[in-house]
């Protein structure tokens, strides 16, 4: 064995699996609760597509956080506006998205996609520029001025939007679902769990395989240092807080295809699991927060089949368990 | 740029950090191609220089002039892309990355050349046996190679090195030295701060003695390792104490 074979054998043992293990025990726990096998499977596959979205919106956030110690509660505006803005697309590309054509569909929604990824993209820089600059290192005023940013956003929507819930159609060949024996899978789950790995892989190669990945991997840990090599973090900074804004861009379009509706509040709604999925991963770190949102979703979808009344609650006691199991989350970054 | 003229150059520097007034009017120079020991006891501002001069705190007065360019109010990574690499007290390591993305990431030009991988390999085999393996799981000893190597790893103009030796072992420390020997054939420019007097005495060609935020005594390496009553007075050491 070579030495660098020596040094790949000894990474392997150190891999931190445990917390994988955390999903499946779940899943395997919940099944004799809910007692019918095609009702567990529906809700496992409901809360899979449901966590992807998450993780969708939640994977920028954790970098932020991680990266520059910011806390954006603003994050819950770029959702909203996200899902806005692809709706004004709805009514001119009707005719694409309600077509029998799934090629015709995926393209329309890619527009919208498209439209509400470079929107809140420039609404993230923006953001960071006129709100979050001159906040940087002072938590407590980063609280005040996100929460206060998100709020102006909130009420630009019902400006603009109105105060009612509106209809957010998926296209047709997104309906129905697809049956396995007892089991019903809806078709947009499906998709969303596909476009949720999409993401998680690209986040992966980006991180693991690129030098601007090396290099926010290092400054999550580190900003100092990074500066001390010679790299201006400030500028990377900008570069994630902007995809971290277009991803909640497409998590707030995919958001609102899965519930089919639009609410002016919705971007603030999911911001508590999007925290409660950033906490518990870890801060700043993306494969935590892919496992985070799964475990969200997954229970928050069992609580509400099982117990409605404490469904609420069922995420905060997940936080709670997993912090009193590991205080700095699932998979926490080395010097945080 | 003269030959002669001092590489690193502090005028007058004065840093603040939040209410305490740490350097009080810091005068040093850094002759090209040696190596330069900063001593001083605990407190004294060692640490403080060298981060001042990285700009990771700025000098609230005085000039810090490097190369012929003065770089007091400049960004630090402009500063280390003007050729000056920095090793941290605490080493700076990045414990979830690997030894070989530790290294790639310093080495700015793109990839690592390899030949200067294998002097670096030579310098510190340990690396090369832990060049997968992210670097939390290396020793404190192994750590400190690793925070030296990254700043090796490409040339550079001048290398601010913070207590390498701290907390580690009598025999790793004997291949730090042999280490820096090395390093120092290839005519680098390292300014040293240590605590160890034996470790600075056995490698620095200079020296500058801090104590209360200023440089109290600067000369030859060799003249204080001779003048007993000269170290007992600035460092409140004698060598016998050290043998």
């Amino acid at each position: 064995m070579t030495d660098i074979d020596a040094g790949e054998l000894a990474k392997s043992r150190h891999y931190d699996w445990a917390p994988l293990l955390l999903l499946p025990l779940l899943a395997i726990a919940a099944l004799p609760l809910i007692g019918s096998l095609s009702t567990w499977a529906t809700l496992t596959a409901a809360g899979l597509a449901m966590g992807m979205i998450i993780f969708i919106i939640a994977s920028g956030l954790t970098l932020v956080f991680g990266l520059m110690d910011v806390l954006n509660f603003g994050h819950g505006a770029f959702i909203s506006v996200g899902a806005y803005v692809a709706a004004i697309l709805l009514v001119p590309l009707s005719g694409l998205l309600q077509a029998d054509s799934l090629a015709l569909n995926i393209l329309a929604l890619l527009a919208l996609i498209a439209l509400a990824m470079v929107a809140t993209g420039l609404l993230g820089w923006a953001f960071e520029r006129v709100i979050i600059m001159p906040v940087y290192g002072q938590h407590l005023k980063q609280i005040l001025v996100t929460v206060g940013g998100m709020i102006v956003a909130q009420q630009l929507i019902i400006v603009l939007w109105g105060p009612v819930q509106l209809s957010f159609p998926l296209p047709t060949a997104f309906r129905g679902a697809i049956v396995l024996g007892d089991v019903a899978i809806e078709r947009y789950r499906v998709i969303a769990v596909v476009v949720g790995f999409l993401v998680f892989a690209g986040m992966l190669l980006v991180l693991n395989r690129t030098k601007i990945g090396l290099l926010i991997r290092a400054g999550v840990e580190n900003r100092e240092m990074v500066e001390a090599l010679g790299y201006h973090i400030r500028r990377l900074f900008v570069g994630v807080f902007v995809a971290g804004s277009t991803l909640a861009g497409l998590g707030g379009v995919m958001w609102a295809l899965y519930r089919e509706e639009l609410t002016p509040g919705m971007g603030m709604e999911v911001l508590v699991l999007v925290f409660i999925v950033v906490i518990i991963g870890g801060l700043g770190s993306i494969g935590g927060c892919f496992l985070g949102s799964l475990l969200v979703a997954v229970t928050a979808n069992y609580a509400g089949f099982l117990a409605p009344k404490v469904a609420l609650g069922s995420n905060i006691l997940l936080m709670v368990l997993i912090l009193l199991w590991r205080s700095r989350g699932l998979y926490p970054v080395a010097n945080r | 740029m003269s030959e002669t003229a001092p590489l690193l150059q502090l005028d007058g520097v004065n840093t603040h950090i939040g209410p305490y007034h740490i350097l009080q009017g810091v005068e040093l120079m850094v002759p090209r191609g040696g190596l330069t020991m900063l001593l001083g006891r605990n407190g004294a501002g060692k640490t403080t220089t060298l981060r001042t001069i990285m700009g990771l705190w700025h000098a609230s007065a005085g000039r810090v002039r490097f190369d012929g360019a003065e770089i007091t109010a400049w960004a630090t990574p402009d500063i280390a892309r003007a050729g000056i690499a920095y090793v941290p007290e605490n080493m700076g390591i990045f414990a979830d990355l690997t030894v070989r993305e530790n290294l790639l990431l310093a080495a700015r030009a793109g990839d690592i050349d390899e030949g200067r991988l294998r002097w670096v390999f030579g310098l510190f085999p340990a690396l090369k046996k832990f060049w997968s393996l992210p670097a939390g799981f290396l020793s404190g000893g192994q750590k400190q190679m690793l925070s030296i190597a990254r700043a090796v790893i490409e040339p550079r103009k001048l290398f601010l090195i913070d207590e390498p030796t701290k907390g580690l072992a009598p025999a790793i420390i004997m291949n730090m030295i042999a280490a820096f020997r090395e390093l120092k054939q290839t005519a680098a420019t390292i300014l040293l701060v240590e605590q160890n007097f034996m470790f600075a005495k056995s490698l620095g060609d200079t020296v500058a003695v801090m104590d209360n935020g200023r440089v109290v005594h600067s000369g030859s390496m060799a003249e204080l390792a001779e003048d007993r009553d000269l170290q007992h007075r600035l460092l409140g050491l004698s060598l016998d104490s050290h043998q």
